[in-house]
């Protein structure tokens, strides 16, 4: 068994799954029972001044017979007393010694008001605070949340507050409404901040309710942007999470990163470790099963490290950020093509439309006497499954003209059907960047491009 | 065995129809295939892909739109057709997986329709032509529907009292109910196709009076009565398809014997069987002259009638129906065995001397087939195998006489969608025969 034991930024919690500071870690009575099922901290649901919250607050994206592959919200910060959460943080804390326990904040943007919130934290035992920077409804509205997270000076200003008294970690947690997440993040570096966390919720409006014109969700006749969370922004909060892993300051910064954004299974998990994140934060997936999704979590990434050979996180964490890089250092002369396996292929034939109307025309229907044929040219009068299934042609693909832009791998429903296969270009390896140093009239002259073209022999039909 | 249905609820539509739900999840479960073999093997063509499409996208109107468009008898076709000889055979998610429901999917989309009096295929503007149909089984009704979708003005006429044909009359309630049929009847007639019954080509019509009254007559008009089978005592043995009849259309007053014997092995044979056990027959033993590798019944009709308890005696051939006091007793059979393979690769069977053994009956139903069509030789038309002949525009050897339907199936096994198809196709001729 892996050790999923964790260290972050100082705060130790037996594996790096703790609740996002959300709707499930609302209240004491919630995280006592995420720990019974085993999540290894929680940050606790935002704290600070008086709020007064909406119905229909959660609306959700659905496709096909997923559910909720994103939620969107305009819940507030904690609706529940100050007091009532600063108790139960503490009796929390010490039933559960070994577990994580964060209190996430947001107060006025008041020097004093941040001072007493930290103190107030300090005392419950707490190991850590979180400063949310990122909540983009109605807080932000009051001046808080990513009104501040999309302003570095206002990010660098007020961790600078807090850090003059916390003696507990302080984790900034951006929001991703931003256009550089980088800036934010150099602030909290700037201000001495203890680690950082990514993403919060992105601005989203759900729809529009077909039936009634009403907006999706119907808040007493209005509606209006909400923070959208789930598995579709996790490409958005790994992109976010590599960005920062990549900046020299942040990276010379040496600050660890909370990753979250989409988290629902081990595997997303394990994509966070290896671009950078040491802790992992959940919400939309807690959100639509419920606590018991930690045991998979946890399973699942422990028996993928054994497989790998990996006995604690720090043999996975970053492993793959090496790797990020940018368009102008990607090798030019690598070449990829479709392979379509013809023993697994059901001739679905969606990778020939892909292909053929929205990509490269490279996929050819062949009969099974090796004629090219058209779709939609078998004999009207013939019918039945027997001459359907055996005349059906097969999709192959000219490998020749195939550029690798691996779109039918993607719209292919079988599992290992279309594979990728890396083949020989012939040509020397080369980068973008080294053409713009060594060449650089081919970059900027169709004319010199056709030359250069011609000389290395790329070919593009 | 006590009757715990009446004999409207024991023949009541099997398959029930998929909820909201059930409809959403299995559309999302169609992959969209491209140039889908499903449309393949359906032989009206539907594009299945794109109606399931438009289930998955609420867009019901729209999805049975695309059915009607190459189907107008979809409704009857998503009940009755044998899905897993076509397109569900041909689904791509089938070698692995459970293919794509279509047929219920197909259900769902013009039931929807049907229930909210929604019309989503119209007549065409007034051309002034007018086109003859006789026989509004399902080649008549499609045809006319097609015609009257090009602007034609169509008058069907049916020997029955009601419109239909087999799928109002001879398909066991279980799988297609009067009323869907009817439904699909009334939808034509609202394209403003005239339909009269109570008429009959050869009786109170003649071909000549149709040539000159209308620009061209469609004939869709099925096939004859179950042949004689020519055995003592056959005056007892009740006819299937008329079995069939009345179970739909008078169920109540139908008499179910006690023990009821079905000669022959085809699909009605078994929507015989079906009904005699529902209906509260003690026992039911269906006999075929062959066994179960060349009976023409679909193997999941088989399987199906397996399940409600009928029992088989194959290699069996009645030789007389035995009756005691004018009241029928038993069927009289010999065994048979295989021998050499007839023209069309079957084996042929053969009686085996001295093995004759009675089976007790009080009611024996034949099933085994139709007669050719006998309005052929009545109006000189040339004919193959015994079917109306007609060319690849669907023309009798008579110019502007059509034909399509069972009457001129003489190759391949006889079908509702195949009629539809025959209908619109000949439709599309008989359009451009006329300009």
């Amino acid at each position: 068994m892996a050790d999923l034991t964790t260290r972050f930024a100082g705060i130790k919690s037996p594996n790096p799954f703790w609740l996002a500071s959300a709707p499930p870690s609302n209240s004491g009575a919630q995280i006592h029972r995420a720990f019974e099922a085993g999540w290894g901290g929680a940050v606790w649901k935002t704290i600070g001044p008086p709020v007064l919250n909406v119905s229909n607050r959660y609306g959700a994206w659905h496709s096909g017979n997923q559910k909720m592959l994103a939620i969107n919200n305009v819940e507030l910060i904690s609706d529940r007393p100050l007091e009532v959460n600063l108790r139960e943080m503490a009796e929390v804390k010490r039933a559960w010694p070994d577990r994580a326990v964060i209190a996430s904040a947001m107060v006025e943007s008041n020097r004093m008001a941040w001072h007493t919130i930290v103190r107030q934290i300090e005392d419950t035992g707490a190991d850590g605070i979180e400063l949310n920077y990122g909540c983009p409804h109605g807080m932000s509205e009051r001046g808080m949340g990513s009104a501040v997270g999309q302003v570095p000076e206002y990010c660098e200003q007020i961790t600078a507050w807090v850090m003059e008294v916390s003696k507990i970690p302080v984790i900034v947690k951006l929001t991703p409404n931003i256009t550089n997440i980088v800036m934010p993040a150099r602030a909290a570096v700037a201000a001495k901040a203890s680690a950082l966390s990514l993403i919060n919720t992105v601005n989203s409006i759900i729809g529009v309710d077909l039936d009634t014109l009403q907006m999706t969700p119907n808040i007493g006749g209005k509606g209006g942007h909400g923070g959208y969370a789930g598995p579709a922004v996790k490409p958005i909060a790994l992109n976010m999470l590599s960005a920062l892993g990549t900046d020299p300051v942040v990276k010379g910064s040496g600050l660890p990163i909370s990753g979250m954004g989409g988290i629902a299974t081990w595997k997303d998990a394990a994509e966070f470790l290896l671009l950078g994140a040491s802790s992992l934060q959940v919400c939309t997936a807690v959100m639509h099963y419920g606590f018991r999704i930690v045991e998979d979590l946890c399973d699942g990434l422990s028996n993928w490290m054994d497989s790998k050979g990996m006995a604690t996180l720090d043999d996975v964490i970053g492993k793959s950020l090496h790797l990020v890089s940018d368009f102008k250092d990607f090798d030019l002369s690598f070449r990829a093509v479709a392979r379509i396996d013809t023993s697994k292929c059901i001739k679905c034939d969606i990778c020939y439309v892909a292909c053929n109307d929205t990509a490269h025309q490279c996929i050819d229907l062949i009969s099974s006497d090796g004629k090219l044929v058209a779709p939609h040219t078998y004999d009207v009068r013939s019918n039945g499954k027997q001459i359907a299934v055996e005349t059906r042609p097969q999709p192959i693909v000219r490998e020749e003209d195939c550029v690798g832009c691996r779109l039918c791998y993607n719209v292919c429903p079988v599992d290992h059907c279309i594979e990728m296969v890396e083949v020989s270009s012939g040509r020397e390896s080369v980068t973008w960047d080294e053409i713009c140093k060594g060449q650089k009239d081919v970059t900027e002259d169709w004319e010199k491009m056709k030359q250069y073209r011609d000389k290395v022999g790329i070919h593009i039909h | 065995m006590q009757q715990t249905a009446t004999p409207g609820q024991a023949l009541a539509e099997h398959v029930p129809p998929l909820s909201a739900h059930e409809a959403i999840v299995e559309a999302n479960r169609c992959l969209f295939c491209y140039d889908a073999p499903c449309t393949h093997a359906c032989p009206t063509h539907i594009d299945i892909p794109r109606f399931i499409k438009k289930i998955s996208t609420d867009n019901l109107i729209g999805s049975a739109r695309t059915i009607l468009d190459a189907n107008l008898l979809g409704s009857t076709c998503a009940r009755v057709c044998p899905v897993q000889e076509l397109c569900e055979g041909a689904c791509v998610l089938g070698s692995e997986h459970k293919p794509i429901s279509i047929g219920r999917l197909q259900r769902y989309s013009t039931d929807h329709i049907r229930q909210r009096g929604i019309d989503v295929i119209h007549a065409g503007p007034a051309t002034g032509k007018r086109v003859v149909v006789v026989g509004a089984g399902p080649a008549g009704l499609s045809c006319a529907g097609q015609l009257a979708r090009l602007g034609h003005s169509v008058t069907v006429y049916e020997k029955r009292p009601l419109a239909g044909g087999l799928s109002t009359y001879g398909i066991i309630g279980l799988r297609e109910p009067v009323d869907a049929s009817l439904a699909e009847v009334e939808m034509i007639k609202r394209l403003g196709v005239a339909i009269e019954t109570g008429h009959e080509l050869g009786a109170n019509l003649n071909l000549d009076d149709l040539l000159r009254s209308f620009e061209a007559v469609f004939l869709s008009v099925g096939l004859g009565a179950t042949p004689a089978l020519d055995i003592p005592g056959e005056e007892h043995i009740v006819d299937g398809l008329a079995y069939i009849e009345q179970s739909k259309i008078d169920p109540t007053a139908m008499h179910i014997g006690r023990n009821v014997v079905v000669i022959g092995a085809g699909n009605t044979a078994i929507d015989c069987a079906t009904i005699a056990k529902r209906l509260g027959a003690e026992s039911v033993t269906m006999v075929y002259r062959r066994t179960d590798r060349e009976m023409t019944a679909y193997p999941h009709e088989y399987e199906f009638v397996k399940n409600e308890g009928v029992a088989f005696r194959f290699l069996t051939q009645p030789i007389a129906a035995l009756e005691l006091n004018g009241k029928l007793v038993g069927l009289k059979c010999l065994r048979m065995k295989l021998g050499a393979l007839d023209a069309s690769a079957r084996p042929t069977s053969e009686l085996i001397p001295d093995s004759d053994f009675i089976l007790p009956a009080d009611q024996v139903v034949k099933a085994i087939g139709q007669q050719k069509p006998a309005i052929a030789k009545k109006l000189g038309l040339a004919t193959e195998k015994g079917y109306l002949k007609v060319d690849d525009n669907f023309m009798t050897s008579i110019s502007k006489v059509y034909s399509g339907g069972d009457c001129i199936r003489s190759k391949g096994s006889a079908s509702t969608v195949m009629a539809v198809q025959d209908g619109k196709l000949a439709a599309h001729s008989i359009h451009r025969s006329l300009y």
